[in-house]
């Protein structure tokens, strides 16, 4: 094995820096969690890594720009995968002005729709786990995607990337949701609509949930 | 305004009908509670607010004796507004209106979940955790934010609390039922497989509950505890973990009625050495629900100016608390 630097220390896995066959390459470890029964714990890393391992193979082929998956060590809970060197968008998003998080933001629609038509939801979806690099925005970290073409799993998919940006990108929530619904739109045509309002009634349906969302207004 | 002021607190939301009154100096100098427990199965709103009427006259009265205060030493009354069950909130709505008008002092609206951190900040003297509140009607986590406490996770379906309550009464085990559950648990040696849901930052305990029901008939209860509080557990403690990753606080809080079991507490102080974070837990009499931290948040909006008229001090039974401006965190 060549070299391993530490890069991160994420929530849930250990990311190295290394090489393959003389590129650098990023080796994702996900680490036993002591807060987790022993057999739960392998099972949901097990799960994770063959799941992440083969989501991002197939959402390249639909045309999402991912990380290359090089190898899968699935007694380790480790991929093997081509490094994408740039930090994550989160870093970026509060410097943006209002034009080019709208221009981001419908990127990022389309290719969520491109996911979405291809039959796969990636599960979470955050400014973190999306990477501007050499004029693309990278999609990583599919351990929580699955295969589905359902509704409801799409409405999540979306309803998801909307709280969290309420909870960190707040000054711009409504203008990247906008522009995000844009792009989703202009990829998945007219099937579209029902996701889109079941992202409204998810939101709806929350346990405590405003008077303005209740309505179904948008900010 | 140089001495010290008393605030009396009114909790209301679900089973508990709270009186409790902290000092401006934050202190708590009595907090009393009088719990609801149906006969047969969960909380049913009416028969709920009946209890808490018919308990809040004593309730009261003992609060202030405990606290050596007569009620013209109050300065405010605080209420909790909501989140909760409207028949339940309008029964301590009105009895705060009541001695408020009687005692001729400000009312102050109290959002329940905000109380709920508040009383931990002034506890544990942690000024800005990560909050992990967990009961039988909320499953939230969350940190302050740009002026209010934002929502970094929270469960898309059932309460946590409500989900092992319900699992527990399916069992035929009285209330409380978790206590009960942790016992099974220990004796429980083989994990059996359950829907383990985590979605982004969100958990879902809906399909755990049905599953674990199901299997009720077929497997040894040790494990089946043991299983579903691992796997339940489990689910909070990652999302606590990517929150507080994500927030980089320096410290993880417990609180809410759930907060008292040790088998929760020992998985998130996992997460916190992980992170290098200091872990808390609220004290039980202050973690469940209770009149005292109704009363000291209450305090620390009164300062704020945030006090309503009677004729304007509605509540909420869906108050969210990442609506709510928390003006004394600025």
């Amino acid at each position: 094995m060549a070299e391993m630097r530490l890069l991160k220390k994420g929530a849930e896995a250990e990311l190295y820096l290394t090489d393959w066959m003389g590129w650098k390459a990023v080796l994702k470890r996900r680490v036993k969690k002591g807060y987790r029964n022993p057999d739960l714990d392998s099972y949901v890393r097990g799960l994770r890594t063959s799941n992440e391992a083969k989501l991002l193979s197939e959402a390249r082929r639909l045309g999402v720009p991912t990380p290359v998956v090089y190898s899968v060590d699935k007694r380790n809970f480790e991929i093997l995968m081509s490094y994408i060197d740039a930090p994550p968008l989160k870093r970026f998003v509060g410097s943006m002005g209002t034009d080019e998080v709208a221009l981001s933001f419908s990127r990022i629609g389309e290719i969520v729709g491109r996911l979405h038509k291809g039959g796969i939801v990636h599960g979470d979806l955050t400014t973190s786990n999306i990477i501007p690099y050499s004029g693309l925005l990278y999609l990583i970290d599919f351990g929580l995607g699955e295969h589905t073409s359902n509704v409801e799993s799409r409405g999540v998919d979306i309803h998801l990337m909307r709280r969290a940006l309420e909870s960190s990108h707040h000054e711009v929530s409504s203008v990247a949701y906008l522009s995000f619904v844009d792009g989703y739109r202009r990829v998945m045509g007219d099937m579209s609509e029902v996701v889109l309002k079941r992202v409204d009634a998810i939101r709806k349906r929350g346990r405590y949930v405003d008077v303005s969302r209740r309505k179904g207004a948008m900010d | 305004m140089n001495s010290v002021q008393y605030v009396l607190g009114i909790e209301s939301t679900a089973h508990t009908f709270g009186c409790g009154i902290a000092s401006s100096e934050g202190r708590i100098l009595s907090n009393v509670k009088s719990e609801y427990v149906p006969a047969s199965g969960g909380i049913h709103p009416r028969e709920a607010s009946q209890h808490h009427a018919s308990k809040a006259a004593p309730t009261i009265s003992d609060a202030l004796k405990e606290a050596g205060l007569r009620l013209s030493d109050i300065a405010a009354v605080a209420f909790s507004a909501g989140p909760g069950l409207g028949p339940c909130l309008r029964t301590g709505a009105t009895v705060a209106r009541a001695l408020s008008l009687v005692r001729k002092c400000p009312l102050v609206p109290v959002n329940h979940c905000i109380a709920h951190i508040e009383i931990g900040r002034l506890v544990t003297g942690e000024d800005d955790p990560l909050v992990v509140y967990v009961s039988g009607g909320n499953t939230i986590i969350s940190a302050y934010a740009a002026g209010k406490y934002r929502v970094f996770g929270e469960t898309l379906d059932i309460a946590l609390g409500n989900c092992l309550d319900t699992f527990a009464r399916r069992l035929g085990i009285s209330h409380p039922g978790v206590p009960k559950l942790e016992q099974l648990a220990d004796d429980g040696s083989k994990f059996i497989t359950l829907p383990y849901v985590v979605k982004g930052q969100d958990v879902s305990y809906s399909g755990l509950l049905t599953m674990a029901s199901k299997l009720a008939g077929e497997c040894d209860l040790r494990d089946l505890s043991l299983s579903l509080l691992e796997v339940a557990y489990g689910m909070v403690a990652e999302v606590a973990e990517r929150a507080i990753a994500h927030t980089e606080k320096g410290a993880l809080l417990l609180t809410g009625g759930v907060a008292r079991s040790k088998r929760l507490q020992r998985a998130l102080s996992y997460v916190c050495r992980d992170h290098s974070a200091r872990f808390h837990v609220v004290p039980p009499d202050l973690a469940g629900d209770n009149g005292g931290m109704i009363a000291w948040t209450g305090y620390l909006a009164l300062k704020e100016g945030l006090a309503v008229p009677v004729e304007s001090s509605y509540v909420n039974p869906n108050w969210r608390l990442d609506e709510v401006d928390v003006p004394w965190r600025r």
